[in-house]
């Protein structure tokens, strides 16, 4: 493991409080430890870090099912500094939405926004605009919704809100649907690994017929068909990152790899929950047991900033555009 | 909240091509593009099995694309395995025949420089480079797949040598090949250590005493070959490494041998077939996700091998991440024809000169192998579970 890690696991691991909602706590601690705004630039307020620290620590984020929008305001941060908006202390979210606005009020349903209940602030894109809205301002009624994971997902109903507006950034649809997506991703990363750890460790102090359930070879064989989908997710989470850092988002082999890694990581996430809950037996199927801390977000994540499907779909497209001599080039475009 | 369970490495960090591979790629796709032109071979499935083409490895040697690794002292060239990985990869991915110099170009050459001598080097390495010495792997007995600790061969000490008895199968090409590795017991098996008193032998296979014999794919294609030993005597100058750490050797032979492009591009060709065929045509969304779903597979198996590859050459052995990628990369091998037979409805045809149902026959009839050789998945998934503490 590197460094930072290291870091992230401890700091996620000693920090998070029991509980249900957001773990105002750990917040705290990560904001104060530099984890907040990692990929922000310095000058916005961020820690200019890169995408591949941020797969490190939205690994662990994921591995522990921590109840923080550290990735969802990550790309929200990016969203506001890149339209020349103010960016927000404390958690935030970014949501493309279709609000009618006129000067600075705006009027209209704001759906599916992470934590929207407790966030700082929420970018919302709308059309070619970028429209900061202020969750706990006048003229804002909060409803709340939830993922499968328990997740806030909650819709802004606005009636006058007063918001502040700018232009959105040429190409704003696009990259915030690719950075949600590879966000996401490196979250899937960390609760695959999350859920294996915990299989691993259940299956060799579960005793049945004597012996360990990990002892039996149709155990293992099904624990290590997870390590393989772990570890698909998490080298394409990694790659797709460094592609990201190396390239930026506009070129077209870190869109490709962006799609790539949260349709593998979309795919990984089914068959390592399945895995998980059948090494687990009764016991992971509770509420008692925290085994659905990760295996719930695995079901929820999948489905947000783009499903399998959604990602394939452009994939298949762009593999029937590049033809027959286009098609091994597109998949070693970059280096 | 408790600190979660320790894994193992499970895919090394991500690994970049070096920049300098682009002109190397671009010359490699030059020279495919003229042979496909001038009609030299037909893209094919798992060429690295049944594609042996001699002319053609000769041509690969005399542009430096043979024994790349393998240093310029020994008729090499001293370039890094992520170069290898370059043209090897563009060779599979245009089905090109590479089987001749398959075995020899990939673990032979790297295993000489671990473990030879400088007499074996001599002697073998500079043929290697040049395309004019292939090799096969004489590891798998009647009675001894999987278990490979449990081979029967017998080689019995004799003055100036070592005498070989025993029976070695599966072993491509050797009716072919000049040579190989004969993993042998130097010493009666001890259960309480059953990778102790084994041995590998270089064993050219025109030596007196070597009987070959066919033994037929049920394709009816002869690549597999029975190599039986009848007191074959081979000179103490071509033991390879020590007497008794043959499975060491063996081991670390197998760690470049499950994580290279071969592991996931078998089928490749067939699914560049498949977008030939499909050009044109009206797709519906579900097809569209179906060949999506496999770029993505083959997009990750990319990095996740490079990773490894990139592991190796800054000299560690990642075992374990390279046995994932082979039971990921050989199953997606047959995803991929399940999804061309989902997508054109063309009946595989196993007398058709090429195209797509020539590759899709021999894609379906040289399947079983794919998951079994250099390790079943299922031995593989062990070794995995193993790593993870639970054996």
């Amino acid at each position: 493991m590197s460094e930072l890690e290291d870091l992230a696991e401890s700091v996620v691991a000693d920090g998070m409080s029991p509980g249900d909602g957001f773990d105002a706590a750990l917040w705290a601690t990560l904001a104060g430890t530099g984890l907040v705004r990692l990929t922000l630039a310095e000058e916005a307020g961020g820690s200019g870090g890169t995408h591949a620290d941020a797969t490190a620590v939205l690994d662990a984020v994921g591995a522990y099912g921590a109840r923080v929008p550290l990735a969802e305001t990550d790309v929200a941060a990016w969203l506001l500094h890149a339209a020349g908006l103010a960016v927000p202390d404390g958690p935030l979210a970014a949501v493309v939405a279709e609000p009618v606005i006129a000067g600075a009020a705006a009027h209209g349903e704001v759906a599916g926004v992470p934590y929207g209940r407790c966030a700082a602030g929420v970018a919302v894109l709308a059309g070619s605009s970028v429209v900061l809205v202020d969750p706990a301002g006048a003229g804002v009624m909060v409803t709340e919704g939830a993922n499968l994971a328990e997740e806030p997902r909650d819709t802004l109903t606005l009636d006058g809100a007063a918001v502040a507006v700018a232009a959105a950034p040429d190409g704003a649809a696009r990259e915030l649907a690719l950075r949600a997506a590879l966000a996401r991703a490196q979250l899937l990363a960390g609760a695959a690994r999350g859920a294996l750890a915990r299989s691993v460790r259940y299956a060799g102090e579960r005793v049945q017929f004597g012996r360990p359930i990990g002892r039996f070879q149709a155990v293992q064989q099904q624990l290590a068909l997870a390590a393989a989908e772990v570890a698909a997710v998490r080298a394409a989470a990694g790659a797709a990152a460094a592609a990201a850092d190396r390239e930026g988002f506009d070129a077209a082999a870190t869109a490709l790899a962006v799609a790539a890694a949260k349709a593998r990581a979309g795919e990984a996430a089914g068959a390592v929950a399945r895995i998980a809950h059948q090494v687990h037996g009764a016991i992971g199927f509770t509420r008692e047991h925290d085994l659905r801390l990760v295996t719930t977000r695995l079901w929820a994540w999948r489905d947000e900033d783009g499903a399998e499907a959604f990602w394939q779909a452009e994939l298949g497209e762009r593999a029937l555009a590049a033809g027959p001599d286009g098609l091994w080039p597109l998949l070693t475009g970059g280096p | 909240m408790e600190t979660l369970t320790r894994l193992p490495v499970l895919v090394p960090p991500p690994a970049e091509l070096p920049p300098r591979v682009a002109a190397l790629r671009a010359e490699v796709r030059e020279f495919l593009a003229e042979e496909l032109a001038a009609g030299a071979w037909r893209p094919r499935a798992d060429v690295w099995l049944s594609g042996w083409d001699e002319r053609f490895s000769k041509e690969l040697a005399r542009r430096g694309w043979l024994g790349m690794t393998i240093p310029t002292e020994y008729g090499g060239h001293g370039r890094s395995a992520l170069d290898r990985y370059v043209v090897t990869e563009e060779l599979l991915a245009a089905g090109a025949p590479v089987a001749a110099h398959w075995v020899a170009d990939r673990q032979i050459g790297p295993t000489l420089m671990r473990f030879g001598t400088e007499e074996q080097r001599r002697r073998y390495l500079p043929g290697i480079a040049a395309g004019e010495c292939y090799f096969g792997i004489g590891m798998s007995e009647p009675d001894s797949g999987s278990d490979l600790a449990s081979v029967r061969t017998r080689a019995d000490r004799v003055d100036g040598g070592w005498a070989l008895t025993g029976t070695k199968v599966w072993t491509s090409g050797a009716h072919r090949a000049h040579a190989f590795f004969a993993l042998a017991r130097t010493a009666p098996r001890d259960e309480g250590d059953r990778h102790a008193g084994l041995s590998q032998f270089i064993v050219e296979l025109d030596s007196p005493g070597v009987a070959i014999r066919p033994i037929p794919l049920l394709t009816g294609a002869h690549h597999f070959n029975e190599v039986v030993f009848d007191g074959v005597v081979v000179p103490d100058e071509l033991v390879l490494g020590e007497i008794g750490a043959g499975w060491h050797q063996v081991t670390s032979e197998l760690a470049f041998e499950r994580s290279g492009p071969e592991r996931y591009l078998s089928t490749f060709p067939l699914l560049v077939a498949l977008l030939g065929e499909l050009g044109g045509r009206e797709f519906d969304s579900g097809s569209r996700r179906e060949l999506g779903g496999l770029v993505a597979r083959l997009w990750t198996l990319r990095r996740m091998s490079l990773a490894v590859a990139g592991s190796l050459d800054s000299g560690h052995a990642p075992e374990l991440a390279a046995a994932v990628v082979k039971d990921l990369g050989t199953r997606f091998e047959n995803e991929l024809i399940d999804v061309a037979r989902v997508l054109l409805a063309v009946p595989p045809d196993p007398g058709a000169e090429g195209g797509f149902a020539r590759l899709l026959a021999d894609a379906v009839l040289h399947a079983p192998g794919f998951t079994l050789r250099g390790g079943t998945n299922e031995v593989l998934r062990g070794i995995v579970a193993r790593g993870m503490g639970l054996r």
